[in-house]
């Protein structure tokens, strides 16, 4: 099968989308002339035209927010946030606006918008521009949540996304992005809510997702030498997240370990431990491990950083407890 | 009074004679300069009797008068705990929201803040559907689940109703985006009022708004007090519309107490919108007769300068006068009308109160419009 980076997955998405429907417009700052900060957009402007793929001042809350009045309308305006750390300055226009709309008008509203960009650590960007802020937009009833972790699912949620009648975030790795993988030639999606073992094994389950599922692929091969066979669930959909899939994953390994970026206090991974803990509790062998960043702001420095991250080092420790393994 | 150029002050309407008017605020050191002859400029009357006939100008009144008696009406209702929580009376200010959607179609569109209920009416939405979601009831305009602040008509293109101060600029100007992309002439309004001029989301907007050429008409509904905190006491202008020469947006002050004044200015920008593409920003400098919400006793201001409004700018008053004056109809006739639009809000209370609460499960309806999960 032909090989595309993440980008250029998610750029193929973008392309055949717009070329399906003539509501779906791209808009963003770079996202036009520019090619895009991180070129997920390369080539856009000249298929489709200024119309279609438009430049923005810089004003985040000011064109997300245009963007979902549009959306009121029947439009369906992709949202280029350049990293999702700047996507919080529009976070009122997110939870206050979009989400509200549809359950405030008694269902006669619907915002189908797709609110995308980079998020997570992308190496020595220093405190602002390295956080993975998934969680404050999980914490809110009306919006839906995808992190894809490879090309082949970064194609197919973005069109599933693109295609749903509700706002979702969509939120990409900068490290990822020119990390390359299997994408079919012909047309997929992926299913909203629908998570993927990108692991099989028997002995503890590693729940994850984006960037730090491959973190969990990595640390399984080296479980695999000490005899742990780790099962790696990429939840992908993080807001509603795959209950059967953890359940089935659960019921057969009896142990779990949750492994995100982010910070660990009112965290994905917080609710996905408790989920855990209170749904699988007559199934587990051990408490429910967790792997998340240090709770601090992001060091700039090169020997700080990694230590402030999930790594391969911390979920093989974290899976090995769960296993009563020292 | 166009502002494209920048070259002038903004001209307000009856500039000239404010600072010998005997308005000024009884605390404010700085004299206020919006304050108006309370009269209507008989050639603009005339234009507009011409323009719209008689019937139209009657029915104006008609839905002014029906303003007001239904906040008169949700007042009281608040009083007995009918209505709970936020409730933003819109009395004084019904010039505005009438002289607006009198110079609308049915393809343009209206975002609004949370003093909406005299937006939605003068739209067309009913007493009763209104009354019934202040009520929090059923047959409410989003079944009870919105409230006094969220009142949306999507069939009239109302798209509410939104309680985030600034916020609903962007939300116009995407309606109006849309327009365009989809090549359609029509406008959005957008409401805002005087208070949310501060909120950086508005000049995001209006930045966007003029350099994309959007359908917007953003109307500044400057009834002098965001909550108990004056103009003069926040804001480096009092001029608002010197906010919008930022963005090369033609802008205009315009007596918000004379619905001729409103509709004349709306219109003009809506053509300007179609025809130009080009969005406008007016001022309407107008008064809230109440507190800010139910719960303010508006201990900010004189009793005296809410008595002057009421008895010398009064938008109902002004517009009765013209009306007698010019012999559309007689005060016995007006009288009628208002007997009329006095009954029609009773019935909407008592609509409103023998309507059923939402059936309980209900409740987690309407979040999303595909979520095959379950909601905790």
């Amino acid at each position: 099968m032909r090989e595309l980076a993440y980008r250029e997955a998610l750029n193929e998405a973008l392309a055949e989308e717009m070329e399906r429907d003539e509501n779906v417009f791209l808009i963003g700052e770079e996202v036009a002339e520019y090619n895009g900060a991180y070129k997920v957009s390369k080539g856009l402007l000249e298929r489709f035209g200024a119309r279609r793929v438009i430049d923005t001042p810089i004003a985040e809350a000011g064109f997300a927010g245009i963007s979902i009045g549009a959306a009121f309308t029947g439009l369906r305006p992709v949202v280029e946030m350049m990293t999702f750390n700047f996507a919080i300055l529009a976070l009122d226009m997110v939870a206050n606006h979009a989400a509200k709309a549809r359950y405030m008008s008694a269902g006669q509203l619907s915002c189908p918008i797709v609110i995308r960009g980079a998020g997570g650590a992308g190496g020595s960007l220093g405190a602002q521009h390295s956080q993975s802020l998934e969680a404050q937009y999980v914490h809110i009833p009306g919006l839906k949540v995808m992190m894809p972790s490879t090309p082949h699912d970064a194609k197919g949620m973005l069109k599933t996304a693109i295609r749903d009648p509700d706002p979702v975030i969509f939120i990409e790795s900068e490290v990822l992005y020119g990390m390359k993988g299997e994408v079919p030639e012909e047309e997929y999606l992926i299913p909203m809510g629908k998570g993927d073992i990108k692991r099989a094994g028997k002995d503890v389950t590693l729940i994850s997702w984006s960037r730090t599922v491959h973190t969990c692929l990595e640390a399984s091969a080296k479980l695999a030498e000490e005899g742990i066979e780790a099962e790696v669930l990429d939840l992908r959909t993080i807001r509603p997240i795959d209950k059967d899939l953890i359940r089935e994953s659960v019921k057969k390994t009896n142990r779990a370990v949750v492994v995100e970026e982010g910070w660990p206090w009112a965290s994905v991974g917080a609710s996905v431990a408790e989920f855990v803990a209170r749904d699988l509790f007559d199934w587990l062998d051990a408490p429910v491990g967790r792997v998340h960043q240090r709770d601090i702001p992001m060091p700039y420095a090169f020997n700080l950083e990694p230590l402030s991250l999930p790594s391969v080092e911390k979920i093989v420790e974290a899976a090995r407890a769960a296993c009563y393994r020292k | 009074m166009a502002k494209g150029s920048a070259k002038k002050e903004p001209k307000v309407v009856g500039e000239n004679k404010a600072s010998t008017t005997p308005f000024t605020p009884a605390r404010h050191e700085i004299p206020y300069d919006h304050l108006l002859e309370a009269k209507t400029d008989a050639r603009l009357g005339k234009r507009l009797r011409k323009e719209l006939g008689d019937d139209k100008i009657v029915a104006m009144f008609g839905d002014m008068v029906r303003l007001r008696r239904f906040e008169e009406q949700a007042g009281r209702a608040y009083q007995r705990r009918k209505i709970r929580g936020f409730c933003h009376l819109y009395i004084g200010q019904e010039a505005v929201a009438v002289g607006t959607m009198s110079a609308l179609g049915e393809a343009d569109s209206i975002v609004t803040h949370y003093r909406e209920h005299g937006h939605a009416l003068a739209r067309g939405l009913s007493s009763n559907g209104v009354m019934a979601e202040l009520f929090g009831k059923v047959d409410g305009y989003a079944r009870g689940k919105g409230g006094s602040m969220h009142i949306f008509d999507a069939s009239r293109n109302f798209y509410g109703g939104w309680g985030i101060v600034g916020g609903q600029i962007a939300l116009g100007a995407g309606v109006a985006f849309a327009n365009k992309y989809r090549g359609e002439k029509s406008v959005c309004v957008c409401f805002l009022g005087e208070g949310a001029i501060h909120q950086g989301i508005v000049h995001e907007s209006l930045n966007m708004a003029a350099k994309w050429r959007l359908p917007l008409i953003t109307i500044i509904e400057n009834n002098r007090y965001a909550m108990g905190t004056s103009i003069e006491r926040i804001s480096a202008v009092t001029d608002l519309t010197k906010k919008a020469v930022g963005y090369d947006m033609f802008a205009e002050s315009v007596d918000g107490q004379d619905v001729f004044s409103v509709h004349a200015a709306v219109k003009a920008a809506a053509d300007r919108a179609n025809n130009e593409g080009r969005p406008s920003f007016l001022e309407m400098r107008t008064y809230r007769y109440r507190g800010h919400s139910m719960t303010d006793p508006s201990d900010y201001r004189s009793k005296e300068e809410v008595e002057q409004e009421q008895d010398l700018r009064d938008p109902i008053v002004r517009l009765r006068n013209w009306i007698v004056a010019n012999k559309l109809k007689s005060q016995d006739e007006l009288n009628a009308i208002d007997d009329a639009m006095d009954r029609e809000t009773k019935d909407a209370v008592e609509f409103a109160d023998k309507s059923e609460f939402i059936d309980p499960s209900e409740l987690t309806t309407d979040v999303y419009v595909e979520w095959p999960f379950d909601i905790e």
